[in-house]
This record gives C-alpha cells, structure tokens and sequence, in this order.
C-alpha cells in the first residue's frame, strides 16, 4: 500500500548524496539514515536478540569503530561482548572462528579488508571448509566484516576489492550492500545466518544517507542472503552492480532516461551464491548487459557474471557482447587524477551502455 | 617410598578389593604408587606432583588405549602401503603417551585441539577405530563421511585435525574464549607442534590468551622435528616451554603416561583456577617420518629410533610399571593385545570394504541450516544438490 508506493518511488529518488525533506506525510514515517547507523543499528539489535553474538576487532570497543560504525555499543554492552583486539589479524580471526566453532556468534571486524589478506587462511580455510570437511558436524556461524574496495587517497595497499577473493570460494557467503536498506538487512541476515558470511561495506558509504523504509525499522527487517534487487526497472539495457557503483549505475541511468533510454539497475546485494536468475531475467528482457563493479577487471565479478550469462538461457537473447566497467588493471595509484581514473565512474558507465547499444 | 609400595605388595598384605569383579583379583595390587619424573617449571613456584597413584583399573584402561592407538596406526601404515590410504597420512605411534595421558587427566566435556596428526586424539576422544579407519580411506562410514579425511576428523569437543600447521593454535585460543564466554568452567587443550610453535599466529595466540586470561592449555608436542628439520635447526630457543614468554611453562616427560597425566590435571587445575593460560610441552617422539610419504631416515638415523624405542616406549613403560608393581600380570596384558588386534583387524576390515560415499552426495554440506541447492560439476551441465 503506502509502503509500496515507497518502494518504487524510492529507487528514482535514491540518487546518492542527495537529501529529501518530508514535512507532510500520510505514509508511515520513512526515516533518512546513513549506512553507517544502518550497520550500527542492525548490529545492536542483534546483540541485543541473541547473547551469544559479540563483536571483536582493533578499535571497535574504546574508539567506537576506526569508522565509527560500532559507536555507543561498548558503552551499552561492555567488555565481554565488544572486544578491542590487538593487531593480530590471523590471530583474533582465528580467535573468533574457534569461538564460533564452540558455539559462539562472533562478529570478526577486520579493519579494512585489505587486512583481511593477512587472516584468509583462517577465513578459507578454518571457516569456509570446516562444515564440507568435517562432513556436516561442524558449523562455523561467524561474520566477517569491514570496508572493501576503494577510498580516497589511500593508495596501492588500502584500495583492493575481495569480492572476486572471497566469492570464489565454496563455503562462503559473501554479501555486498550499497543502501542503508541493504547495510542494515544484510549484517543482520549475515548474522543470523549459521554460516560464515562475508560482509564487504564501503567506507566511502558509510556518511552518505538513505531513506529507511518502515518495514526496514523493524527489528526483524532480514534481507535474504543470495538475492538480487532491481533497483530500477528498464527496458533497453540491463546494468548490475554491487556496492558503491550501484549509485553511480543510477546516476547513469537518470542521465541516459533524459536521451530515450531506460536502463534497468540490478543492485546484486549477494556475491556469493549470485542471483544470476534475476539478471538473467532481465537480460531476456532487454537484450543488453553491461556490468559494473570496483574491483580489478580479471577474474573479478563481472567476468563470472558474463560467464554464467554465456552458459544460460540468456545468452540467446543478446544482442551484442556483454560489458564490463571495472577498476583499472593496475595498483591504486594516489595522485587524484590518476585515482579518478582508477575506478569507474559515471561517465565509463553511460560510455560502456552506449557501446552496447551501439549508440 | 616405591620401595615401600613394593615391598607391602611383595609381602601379600592385599588392599581394599575393588568394586569391580577381577578374576584372580587376589594376586594383584588394586593400586601402586609409583615415582615420576619433576617437571622443568618456568614462571612456576611449584609444578606437578612427583609421586602418583596408578590403580590397576586405570592402568590396564590407559595400556588398552595406548595399545589401541598403536596398532590403529600401524595398520593404517599398512593400509596405506596398500594404497587403500590415499593422500597425506600423519602417524602418531610414538607418542601414545600424549592422548592417553590428556584425555585421563581431563573431562569429556573440556575442549581439545590439534594438528594433522591427530588420529590418536581423535581416538581418545571419543571416534571408534572403525569410523577413524573408515575415514582414512574414504568410506562413507567414516567419521566425516569420507569428506575429510586424514586431518579433518571431528567429534564432539574436539575441533579437529587441523591441516594448516599453527592455525589451530589461535582456534584453539576461541574455544577457551567461548569456554570463558559462557562461564562454563570447561578448558581448551590446543595442541600444536614443535615446529609450528615457530608460527607467528602461536605467538599472537598466546599474546591473546594471556591478555584476555582464557582458560587456554597450549601444549607443545616436541618430537624433536618439525618434518625433516630438527629442533636445533628451526629454533632459536628449543626450550618450548618458555616460549609462550610471559605465560608460565613446564617441561613433561611425554613418553611417560604418568607423568603426561599428572602434569596434564595440574596444568587444567591451574587454568580451571582463572589463572589464565599455561603451557605445557611434552617431551616425545614419533616412530615414523612426518608422514607416509617420508621415510624418516634421511634426517635421523635408524640407531637413534632405535634407540627410542628400546628405551623409552610408552607402552613398554606402562607394561613395566603395571607388572614390576604387580598391577597385572604379562599374560594378562598379552589377552588385551590379542583383543586389541581383533578390534583392529575388524575395523581395518570395515575400512576396506564400506562403499565409498555416493556420489549424489558431492555436493553436500556446503552450507549449515541451508534449504537444498544446486552445485556446479566440473561443466555447466553437470549439477550436484547441496543438502544441509
């Protein structure tokens, strides 16, 4: 009813950074919250449900979070349930997926996820596998998360993706929101979820503001994991993405509306397991595709994308080669004109939708 | 005070019978005290007890066990000669004395775990020779189904076998976490090698451990190599017990059940206490190379094995033990080799002829709790379902 009025107006409107007053209202009161408070929130909750969930990591007690994302939460639960960790990477992730392993449901933060690179064994190998290898008696229900992908001006060593790390190993689950809808649905699915799940936020994200629909201010508001969102339904170009680009794809596509053509914006919302039947949906709709994604552009999510399209029923419904915007094939560089170009932007996308279409 | 012990038995003043029904109970000692080796201590005022009461009941339990794991893993040499065992096969024979000895120091609902080379442990925690073997090689009857394998075998409080060396030693650190969580008063026993006590993550681990004051036992295993290298080769200290630096450390005899079993319960009491971590390493030694695939030779000689074994056997020093203190008598423990060896050879039976899992189950246990799904095969057109 007033909800669903909500969702489909909300996708034209969600242009990112741009904030809208409400004075007057008949709808139930969406709130506007940043994705920040949005994984805040959707942690306290949880922590609050369940006494077996706690949250550890370098800062996320005394600090309120490198990025403040677990601000008020020591101060509300205390030393036994947030933990500041020393910097030991592969020792607190183990830590944490012991802990798990015993029956606990730790909420492992690293840092940024370029960290993570120091702890993956103890991701893949002590969580990802344990529950295959040991046969199903052994369940690993941890939660991995932290900024992915690019910021500004942190070069080479603080601007990697996993995505395509993480979401090519079997036993995972790996989620990426964009919103704060998505922030918030996703860590407490992750967290329910008896799993070990992967959550890559993105910290240029954290500060900007969405409108939270009511359904999403309820404590039990799940996103399922492993299910896409069209975020804009078109009919000329099918466009997917995950994380921060979906708001450029959107940008895009209000741009491109202005010249006759509608693009259709899939936010993935799941790397792994993808919803590959909604994009391929889509495609069968529209003809197109173009993927768009931060991370390097071999072996990166797009590239399994147009693999899985290929060996579909979509494939005969293209009308010319799917593309892929991504980031530059190179180590971020720091200079700002050099790490502009690094990572897609709105102009790559309307040029790469253009391509398609043969515009 | 042993030479008391004896010298009371030999001169037939008989004990309180035991509960248990014995046959021909009256020409055995119901118990012994007997002398054990004191512990090097670092950061401790006082160690474990140097004298300790072995009764004829735990003594022919802990020489069936050791005996048990001893044969299992010689017929898992066999087995793997045999090409029925496939892949890695880490023996444990050798060091019987370390499961043995852990699991009577401990309650079945502390926490235990280990390396790769863990079908010993596995073993005393609870997996029957049969699903061990089975496992091994491959059957659907094995304790992981056959999903995992030599280093993967899990039961309950015992968190594997563990592949990646070290890895187990920060997992190990989280289950005292949970332990300590949920205030249960349970311990965790994580359990590496000497040559993964050179892993960074150890390091962290203990840091964390001692900070956070977990109920975490760190025992290290020292066989003397950390797969062809020795000791002196990969260490720049080798005295393992005062490596965890601020957490305090004793030095066992491993190959003395007795001693394993004294310093084990001193080392759980000290930690039960709230006292925070304590490490323990174990002085041992393993018959075969690191693997099945490693002679052990090239780096050891044949009169040093030997020599171990002539000398030091922890079975043979049990057996020593029980029958110079009139604990049992040779034929008895002869019977229970005889026993054992059935088992064995039962559950090696079991292992040879179980089918293998069937392959409609490739794709299962993927994810826990998870409705059913579809796995990819090596093409697109071959699917497995995923079931929880």
């Amino acid at each position: 009813m007033a909800v669903a009025a909500v969702l489909v107006r909300r996708p034209l409107e969600q242009v990112s950074g741009l904030l809208r007053r409400r004075f007057h209202r008949t709808a139930p009161a969406a709130l506007q919250v940043t994705v920040r408070d949005a994984i805040n929130q959707g942690m306290d909750e949880e922590l609050e449900r369940d006494e077996k969930v706690f949250l550890l990591g370098e800062e996320v007690a005394q600090y309120d979070g490198a990025y403040k994302v677990s601000r008020g939460l020591w101060k509300k639960y205390g030393d036994k349930r947030i933990i500041d960790t020393p910097i030991s990477e592969m020792g607190f992730a183990g830590i944490a997926v012991g802990a798990a392993m015993a029956g606990l449901r730790p909420i492992c933060e690293f840092m940024t996820f370029n960290f993570s690179m120091q702890a993956i064994d103890q991701v893949i190998n002590s969580a990802a596998k344990t529950y295959y290898m040991s046969g199903g008696l052994q369940s690993v229900p941890i939660v991995f998360r932290g900024p992915n992908g690019a910021s500004a001006g942190v070069a080479a060593q603080h601007s990697q993706c996993f995505a395509a790390w993480y979401g090519h190993c079997p036993g995972l689950k790996v989620v990426s929101p964009w919103s704060s809808e998505d922030a918030k649905g996703l860590i407490k699915s992750a967290i329910r979820d008896n799993n070990p799940v992967v959550v890559l936020e993105n910290e240029l994200m954290y500060g900007v503001p969405f409108e939270l629909p009511s359904e999403a201010q309820s404590k039990d508001f799940l996103i399922p994991i492993g299910k896409a969102k069209i975020e804009r339904q078109g009919t000329h170009v099918t466009i997917v993405a995950h994380s921060r680009p979906v708001g450029h794809c959107l940008e895009a596509a209000t741009v491109l509306s202005k010249e006759g053509i509608e693009c259709e914006v899939i936010n993935l919302r799941t790397i792994r397991p993808m919803d590959i039947e909604t994009i391929e949906a889509s495609v069968m709709k529209t003809n197109h595709l173009v993927t768009v994604e931060g991370g390097w552009p071999q072996f990166g999510v797009g590239a399994e994308i147009c693999a899985r399209i290929m060996e579909g029923p979509a494939f005969n419904f293209l009308d010319a080669p799917a593309v892929r915007v991504t980031g530059a094939d190179v180590p971020m560089p720091y200079a700002k004109i050099l790490e502009d170009n690094s990572v897609p932007q709105v102009k790559d996308i309307i040029f790469a939708i253009k391509k398609t279409l043969n515009i | 005070m042993l030479t008391a012990a004896v010298s009371r038995v030999l001169s037939g003043v008989t004990q309180k019978p035991a509960s248990r029904v014995l046959v021909a109970s009256c020409k055995y000692s119901n118990n012994a005290t007997l002398e054990i080796k004191k512990c090097d201590l670092y950061r401790l005022e006082e160690g474990p007890p140097v004298t300790t009461v072995l009764t004829r009941e735990d003594g022919l339990k802990y020489y069936k066990m050791m005996q048990t794991v001893r044969r299992m893993e010689l017929k898992a040499d066999q087995l793997y000669k045999q090409k029925f065992i496939r892949g890695f096969c880490h023996l444990c024979d050798g060091q019987e004395a370390c499961c043995v000895g852990l699991e009577a120091a401990i309650n079945p609902t502390d926490h235990v775990i280990t390396s790769y080379r863990a079908h010993g442990l596995s073993y005393t925690r609870g997996l029957t020779v049969q699903s061990i073997l089975a496992e091994l090689t491959g059957r659907r009857g094995g304790c992981a189904k056959g999903k995992g394998g030599s280093m993967h075998m899990y039961a309950k409080n015992f968190y594997g076998g563990n592949g990646i060396v070290g890895a187990q030693g920060p997992l190990g650190a989280g289950v005292s976490l949970a332990c300590k969580y949920k205030g249960n008063n349970e311990v965790c026993f994580t359990l590496y090698g000497d040559g993964a006590a050179n892993q960074g993550q150890i390091s962290e681990a203990h840091n964390m451990a001692a900070l956070w004051n977990l109920p975490c036992i760190f025992i290290c295993e020292n066989n003397r190599y950390g797969m062809g290298t020795s000791v002196e080769r990969a260490a720049a200290s080798t005295d393992y017990y005062k490596r965890g630096s601020f957490i305090p450390g004793l030095r066992v005899d491993g190959m003395d059940i007795l001693c394993v079993r004294e310093a084990t319960k001193f080392a759980a009491d000290y930690c039960r206490s709230g006292k925070g971590p304590i490490l323990m390493e174990l002085l041992t030694y393993r018959y075969h190379g690191h693997s099945m695939s490693d002679p052990g030779i090239s780096y050891r000689t044949r009169e040093e094995v030997q020599s171990v074994r002539s000398k030091s056997d922890p079975i043979m020093l049990l057996k020593d033990k029980m029958v110079n203190n009139k604990l049992a008598s040779v034929e008895e423990l002869k019977e229970i080799d005889v026993e054992v060896r059935k088992e064995i050879d039962d559950a090696a039976q079991f292992a040879m002829t179980d089918p293998e899992p069937p392959l409609e189950e490739l794709g299962h246990h993927i994810y826990s709790s998870n409705p059913p799904f579809d796995i990819r095969g090596t093409n697109q057109w071959i699917k497995f379902q995923s079931i929880s």
